[in-house]
Parts: C-alpha cells; structure tokens; sequence
C-alpha cells in the first residue's frame, strides 16, 4: 500500500508497486490531465510534481511516492478564476495546437521558472526538453518569458 | 476539388430547418438530420441557441490541431451575428445515411480532414448555416413585431428595428423561430469587407481547457466496465503468429483474457497492420506487464530479408535503366543536346513515421448488431468501415464518435486500430479501449514512402533553363489501394502538375516502383515534402552552377503572376507570380544578399501545396560542423486567412515539422525490422533547435480562402539545405542532415558528373 497526496487529496494505491505513477494517475484516480506519449521519460507529457519539482511520470514508480505529495495539471491553478501565471502566459500567446503534450510542457515551464526566475533564452533551450509535434516552440518559448513576468508581477 | 465544389453545390440547395429542441433552444440543422435523436446524446445539428443567447455550434469536421473549433465557429458567428464569447462548440458524430445504393452524408458535405480541406469542406456551408439562421431569427422578429423583415437588421446577439426603436435578444424569439416555416432559398451571405469575425485576431477556443487538463482525447476515454486492451506486434515486417505461450501473462494480476488477432493476409487492400496476440486487462498497465510476459513464436515473414541498404542500393539500380516514362512533353532528349551546360545530381528522401504525440487509441464495443466507437481519427467514415469490415455489422448501427485527436499528420487517416479494437472487442464482448505504446506506434507506421531522386536540367547560353527531368525510384503509397493499376503507382509520389511545369517547355519524369515490406501512407502535405526538397535544392544547385543568383533565376522562372493550369490537388490553377511574391518578400525581411561572416549564410525555397503558396528564408551559422539556425522568415498566401492565429501556428508548426524531419528522422529497416522505436532513436525536435527570431507572415490575395495544414511544410526543408550551402559550401543531398555537417555522411551520394558542353 502506497500513501500519497495529490492535488491536496489523501489517496492510497494498493496494486502492483512498480506501477508507473502516470498510470495510476490515469487509469486509477482517473486525472485525464497528465497524458501518455513515450513511456521512457523522453517527451515530457507526463510531467507532475512530486514535492514541487518536476518529474516524468511515466518513469516513476508508483513506490517511490510514499508520503509525497504529487500535483497534476489539474491541481495547478489555485481557483478556475485565478490559473497559475503559466497558464495564462499560455492563454495569452495563444500556445496551443493540438494541445495534447500543453499539459506537460505547462507543468515543466513552472519548475523551470522556479529555478529561473529571469530566464534567458539559453536558459529555456538548456532545460526544456518536452516535445511539441505540433511545433508550438516559438510561442511556448514567448509563454515562458511572459510567464516570468507575470511572475515577477505578482510578487512585487 | 471538383467533387468538393459539387458538395458545396449540393449544400447550397439544401435548405435548412429548424425547431426546439429538449431544453427551450432553436436547433438548426439540415433536413436529412433529426435535431436530437432518440437516446443520442450528442448534437445532431449546426446550431443551437438557448434561451439565454448562448450558442452552441456543432463541427462536423474532426480537430487535429489544425484550429478548425475554432474556425468554424468564426464562420458561424460571423453571418449569425453573435458575440464571439457567447460561441460554444461541440464535436459532431459521424452522420451517415443507408440509402438503397450505400451510404450517402448526413450533414451535407462529407466528414473528414485531411489534404488541407477541413477549411474549404466548410467555409461555404457553415457561413450559409450561420446566415440562414440569423435570417430566421430576423423574420420571427419581423412577424412579432408586423413589420416587413427588411426593416429588421441585426447587431451581434439581437434583431433590432429602427422604426420601431425596438432590439429583441435571438434568445427570446428562440420559439418563435423555431416554428416558421423553412426557408425556400440560401440567405445571402456577407461580403468579405463586412466581416468583423472572420479574419480577425482569435485565440484557441478549446485553450482554456487544454492548459487546464480538462481537454479530452481519445486517450482519455472512460466508459463503464471498460477493459484494457493492447497487442503484441510481430518485430519483423508482415510476421504472423505462430505458436505463443501466455501462462506467465495469466499470472499477472489484473490480466483478463488472452488471444490472437489476425489481419487480413498479405496483399489484401489493407484495414489493419497486426498479427498479434491480444492481452485484455483491469488496468492499462495490467496488460502492457502482460504483453511483456507473452512468450510468441512468430512464422517467417516474407519480408524477413528486407532492409534499407538494399532498397537504397535498388533505387541506384534502377535508375541507371529505363523506367515508366510518366511525363515526355517537348523535346527534352533535343533540348538537353542543345544545351550549353547540363546539370544532374541526386537526393535522397528518407522514410519517416508520423508519430503524433497521442499514440493510436480506439474504444470499442461491439455488441451482438451494433457497435460503439470512440476513436481519435481523421477519417470517421474510415473507422465506420474498418468496425464494419471485421464485425459485419450493418455500418448504420455503427456509432462513431469523434474525440480531440492529439495530432494527425496523415496518421489518422488510416483507421487501422479502430478495426484492432472492434475485433477485440467482438472476441470477448467486453468494452475495451486498445492502447499502442509508442513502440507499436514507430515501429508500425504507414510511413512516408522514401526514394531516391534524380535530376537533370539543360541551361542556355543565357542560364535559362530549357530542359528538366525528375526520375524517381521511390515506394510507393498506392501500392495497397484496391484496383491501383501498377502504372498508376506513381501518381502519389511524382506530381506531374508541379513547378516547373508549363514554365520550362521540355521536361521528362520517369518513375521506378520499389516495393518494400515497409507500410507507406500518407505523410503531411504527402510527396510535396520530398519534391520541393529536391526541386528547390536543384534549383539553387543550377543558379550556383551557371553562375546566377538563385534568388533571380527563381524569380525568373516564376514570373509575373499568371494563371497555370493545375490538375492536381489544389488545382485547377496555379499561379507562380503568388509564390514570386513571397519569395521576393522573405528574401526581403532577412536581408537577402547583405555581406555575411565566413560560415553564415541565407538560403530560400518556395512550394506549392494545395492550392497554398508559402516561402522560407533562413539564416543558419555552421561552425566546427555545429549548425545553428539563426533566423526564420517564412511567409503564406493562403488567399484569405479566415483564422489569422491559426494560420500562423500552422506555417510555425509546419515549418518545425520540416526542420524537424530533415533534421533529424528516418526511419530504417534491417532484416525485416524497424530499427527505430521511440523519441530516443527517432529525435523529433525540442525548443533549442527553433530560433527565437523567428516571424510568419500572413500576404493575403483574394477573398478565397484555402486550407493551411501542409501549406507550411514542403518549402522548408530545402530552404534550411540551401542556407547550409550558402554558409559552408557543402550541399546536403541525403535527408535527414544529422553529423553529414561534421563530415560524416549519411549514405555515400556521390555527385553525378556534370557536362560542360
């Protein structure tokens, strides 16, 4: 039995321990948010955090999540009213195509920014790595800086 | 496109009713359509609009991020005449009607996108539908009120009647419209200097959603009871199973059933890639641990000896014999003779896979005469007959439903795991959804055919370019397509209609057919990915060798703007002063021509690609055998851009899909195997290699818009080569790029002599 929070929520998982956490966000707490495109860490969609860092899930299992505390896409936003600055960076420039990797990305930019809170585009190319087969790149990387901003925003 | 037109014709006739439907609102929809269907849950009409205002539009057509949810309703709210924030839309069904000779379109106008043809599929009928309906709103008014309905005019969400000072919200005459008799002709729609919606700055309409996880894809589906399902592939090419053991798979908790799937053999017109062994499971972890388990002997394949060197190594030899003539206008034999210098060189373009970031998913259930399916797809009506061809049931008691598709490329427009999942579900009754892992996705593609070019052009003494010969051995796409004749097969990779075609006079195309184990299909914007590749590189290729600038002699041979003959897709004409035009404008914003630092340099390229034209400068420093892509100025004339945002992601995400590709992917056989399988070995491009300096541009040139999904795609690839020419003097002849800069080369592709005459 594995005892985690996500999104705020006491759960408990007691199947298969080396379960990919992804799959047991999907299939078992049925959080839709958090997709499934390699299985081997590489494109990013699956991206959580887990204790505030970003971490692929697809690749994690669920055993190492004992008494840690795990947020989805859905649990990002603090309110429907009020989305995290990165959401709405990406509202703003308009970053989504097919959107099915937006959810990963978004995830990645915000502990990105945590660690670089004035990045540079250097920055943005060295540690994002999720993949967009749309090709949404120009604006993601235009989301990212206007998220910092926003960011920097709030703050003051 | 003609067939297209006809629908559009068709549609225009076709009158539109209306009525209540369950909650007080005016449905409106076309008159083959019940409003809402007994125990249909879904929408079965264009338009709705509720009590309150509020609009709910229905896209008949499938998102695949190509931005039609959102396109379409500019349509509608455009000649409705309502707020764009009160605008909701919906997924429509597949609607399909049995007729005494098969099955006809429900909707008016098919169901489907591919070809760049979800915009053109409804900018007649969906403006109509928006204007027939504003129209029945304005005539319930004018009968309220007893004046004629020319003295009612509308503002966004309200008829409104000057000489009688009086608005009425659309949402309080709902009743009212709903009971007037049809309409006996199409409302006139508005002209283009009118609009306020249409070609007008909007964002996403589904944004919020996605960047709140709240979107749904196929992969997300949860129906009750629902299994899940995946297959063991074969690893070698058109494998079938032998014998399998699966004892320690039915050990695994959570695994439910067990069981081989078998496709069609070998050589049937295609519906389904798979022999393979099916494990059906509480958890989609619970049977992809089973499939893991499986033990599976698999027969020898025919295909078990194939491999990319030696399909490679045939198209060499096959173009040093004689081929299907395909194309012999002029005199090109004569013209070549007489020329006072020849050029020919060879490219080569390599297989790739579509890999959308939404791997293949469908869910099923197929129950004793009726069958359920929810599938992410480009082709409904494809996955209608894909359930119907491995369960006999009649395709009317099919359901198909249509979910966000987390990318199409051409993927989707073969239903292939819509027919795995049917026949898993007929095997064990249960509703299942069928997962592919990435690996199943690479490793079984209907790949973009490779092939190996050869070109050859006769300059004059002038460096005009009087003759022109492409010669193609490649795979071709038709190779499955029932009753495709075997001299037809080149019709899918060589584009007879394309530049320079009806501009150099003497031109030759020959085509060789290879065939190969490997599945083809269609690959974004198809063949003019590989032929603006290798028209473009060897045009820049005769302006360096005759010592023009290729910047002029492109110019000079697309010319002042005139109206060619095309009979391809995106005919029927085409006009190479549009593409001159773009070119002339890229070449422009990048500073073409500007003196550059050793190991920099500026390369251009220009296509055509149903019915749009686009063109790419960029700028790219190669040093130490390191590329980097400084600078992008792509620009698009797409006639009229209906969704202005939308257009400019698609020419930013088609051109990364070119950098992209010709970058880095190919896709590769060794012993009957796909030797690629995941993002590891198949690098599909990250933000680092896409500039920050990087600007679209929309050059609109009539008021006819064309679809924009491949537009953005085929001029890319050769502008990012000729760059690297201009920078280092190297030519890249051999797709994907890879370390060729570092001075490893891909495949050996050894210049062909030129002659000086």
């Amino acid at each position: 039995m594995v005892s985690f929070k996500i999104n705020s929520e006491e759960v408990s998982f007691d199947g298969d321990p080396g379960t990919p956490l992804l799959w047991v966000i999907r299939d078992h707490l049925r959080l839709r948010g958090t997709k499934f495109g390699c299985g081997i860490g590489q494109c990013g969609a699956c991206t959580v955090h887990v204790d505030g860092a970003a971490q692929r899930s697809c690749v994690t299992p669920v055993a190492t999540m004992d008494g840690r505390s795990i947020t989805t896409i859905e649990g990002l936003a603090a309110a429907d009213e009020a989305l995290h600055p990165v959401q709405q960076a990406w509202l703003e420039h308009d970053v989504p195509q097919c959107g099915y990797c937006q959810a990963g990305q978004i995830m990645a930019a915000v502990d990105f920014l945590k660690r670089y809170p004035q990045p540079s585009d250097a920055d943005i190319d060295n540690n994002i790595t999720n993949i967009c087969r749309c090709g949404t790149y120009v604006r993601i990387r235009k989301a990212i800086h206007r998220a910092a901003e926003l960011a920097a925003g709030e703050k003051s | 496109m003609s067939a297209l037109l006809e629908q559009h014709r068709v549609t225009r006739r076709q009158v539109l009713i209306a009525g209540v439907g369950a909650a007080g609102s005016l449905v409106i929809g076309l008159p083959a359509l019940a409003y809402q269907e007994e125990g249909e849950r879904m929408l079965g009409f264009f338009i709705q609009i509720g009590p309150d205002g509020s609009v709910i539009i229905g896209c008949k057509d499938p998102e695949i991020g190509q931005g039609l949810r959102t396109t379409v309703p500019m349509m509608v709210a455009e000649e409705l005449d309502v707020a764009w924030d009160k605008v909701r839309i919906e997924q429509m069904p597949l609607g399909i009607v049995k007729t005494a000779d098969g099955y006809r379109w429900k909707y008016g106008g098919g169901q489907g996108v591919g070809g760049s043809t979800g915009l053109t599929n409804n900018w007649e009928l969906m403006r109509q539908v928006g204007a027939d309906a504003r129209r029945q709103l304005i005539r319930a008014a004018a009968e309220r009120l007893g004046v004629d309905e020319a003295q009612c005019d509308t503002r966004p969400g309200y008829v409104v009647c000057a000489s009688r000072d009086i608005e009425i919200p659309y949402g309080e005459l709902v009743v009212e419209a709903a009971a007037l008799p049809a309409p006996e002709d199409p409302a006139a729609l508005k002209s283009a200097d009118d609009y306020r919606i249409i070609g007008t700055r909007r964002k996403t309409i589904d944004a919020r959603d996605i960047v709140t996880g709240k979107a749904m894809y196929g992969i997300d589906t949860v129906q009750p009871d629902m299994r899940y399902a995946v297959i063991a592939r074969a690893p070698v090419l058109n494998a079938r199973v032998k014998s399998f053991d699966d004892t320690k798979a039915r050990e695994i908790e959570g695994v439910l059933d067990v069981f081989r799937v078998d496709g069609p053999e070998l050589g049937e017109p295609y519906i389904i890639l798979a022999s393979g062994v099916a494990v059906v499971a509480t958890s989609t972890w619970a049977a992809m641990r089973g499939r893991a388990a499986l033990e599976i002997e698999w027969e020898q394949s025919p295909n078990a000896s194939d491999s990319s060197e030696r399909f490679w190594r045939e198209n060499e030899e096959m173009l040093r014999g004689e081929g299907q003539v395909v194309l012999d206008e002029g005199d090109f034999d004569g013209a070549m003779a007489a020329a006072a210098k020849t050029i020919s060189h060879q490219y080569r373009v390599p297989f790739v896979s579509h890999a959308p970031l939404e791997p293949q998913n469908c869910y099923a259930w197929v129950k004793q005469d009726e069958c359920h399916i929810i599938a992410p797809t480009q082709m409904p009506s494809g996955a209608s007959r894909a359930a119907h061809a491995v369960t006999d049931i009649p395709r009317e008691n099919i359901r198909v439903e249509m979910t966000r598709v987390g990318g199409g490329f051409g993927r989707r427009l073969t239903n292939d795991y819509v027919a795995e999942a049917a026949m898993i579900s007929k095997y064990t009754g249960w509703p299942i959804q069928l997962l592919w892992s990435r690996e199943d996705d690479i490793r079984n593609d209907f790949y973009r055919p490779g092939g190996l070019h050869e070109m050859h052009a006769g300059v004059d003494a002038d460096g005009k370019v009087t003759a022109w010969a492409q010669r193609l051995a490649s795979g071709s796409k038709y190779y499955r397509r029932p009753d495709m004749p075997d001299e037809n097969l080149y019709q899918a990779e060589l584009y007879l209609e394309d530049f320079p075609r009806r501009i150099v006079d003497n031109m030759r195309m020959e085509y060789f057919h290879n065939a190969i184990g490997l599945p083809r299909g269609s690959w974004r914007a198809p063949a003019h990915t590989a032929n603006a590749f290798v028209i473009q590189s060897f045009i820049d290729e005769i302006a360096y060798e005759t010592g023009q600038d290729p910047l002029q002699l492109r110019l000079d041979l697309l010319g002042e703007p005139r109206e060619l003959e095309y009979s391809g897709h995106g005919g029927p004409t085409f006009n190479p002063g549009r593409l001159a035009r773009l070119l002339r404008f890229v070449a422009d914003r990048i500073g073409y021509g500007s003196r550059l630092p050793k190991g920099r340099g500026i390369g251009l390229a220009t296509h055509f690609t149903f019915g749009g034209y686009a063109a790419h400068a960029m700028e790219v420093t190669v040093a130490d055998g390191k590329l980097t892509i400084e600078r992008i100025v792509a620009a698009i004339d797409c006639g009229f851009a209906v969704h202005p945002n939308g257009v400019d992601a698609q020419l930013q995400g088609g051109t990364i899909d070119g950098l992209s590709t010709a970058l880095g992917l190919e896709i590769t056989v060794k012993d009957g195997r796909v030797q690629q399988s995941n993002f590891d070995d198949y690098p599909l491009a990250r933000i680092a290699v896409v500039p920050s300096l990087f600007e679209t541009h929309i050059l609109n040139y009539d008021d006819v818009p064309t679809g924009v999904g491949e537009i953005g795609i085929p001029s890319a690839a050769p502008a990012l080569t000729n760059a690297i020419f201009a920078a280092t003097g190297q030519r890249i002849r051999s797709l994907p790029v890879l370390d060729q800069l570092a001075g490893n080369k891909q495949v050996d592709m050894t210049s062909m002599a030129s002659k000086e005459a």
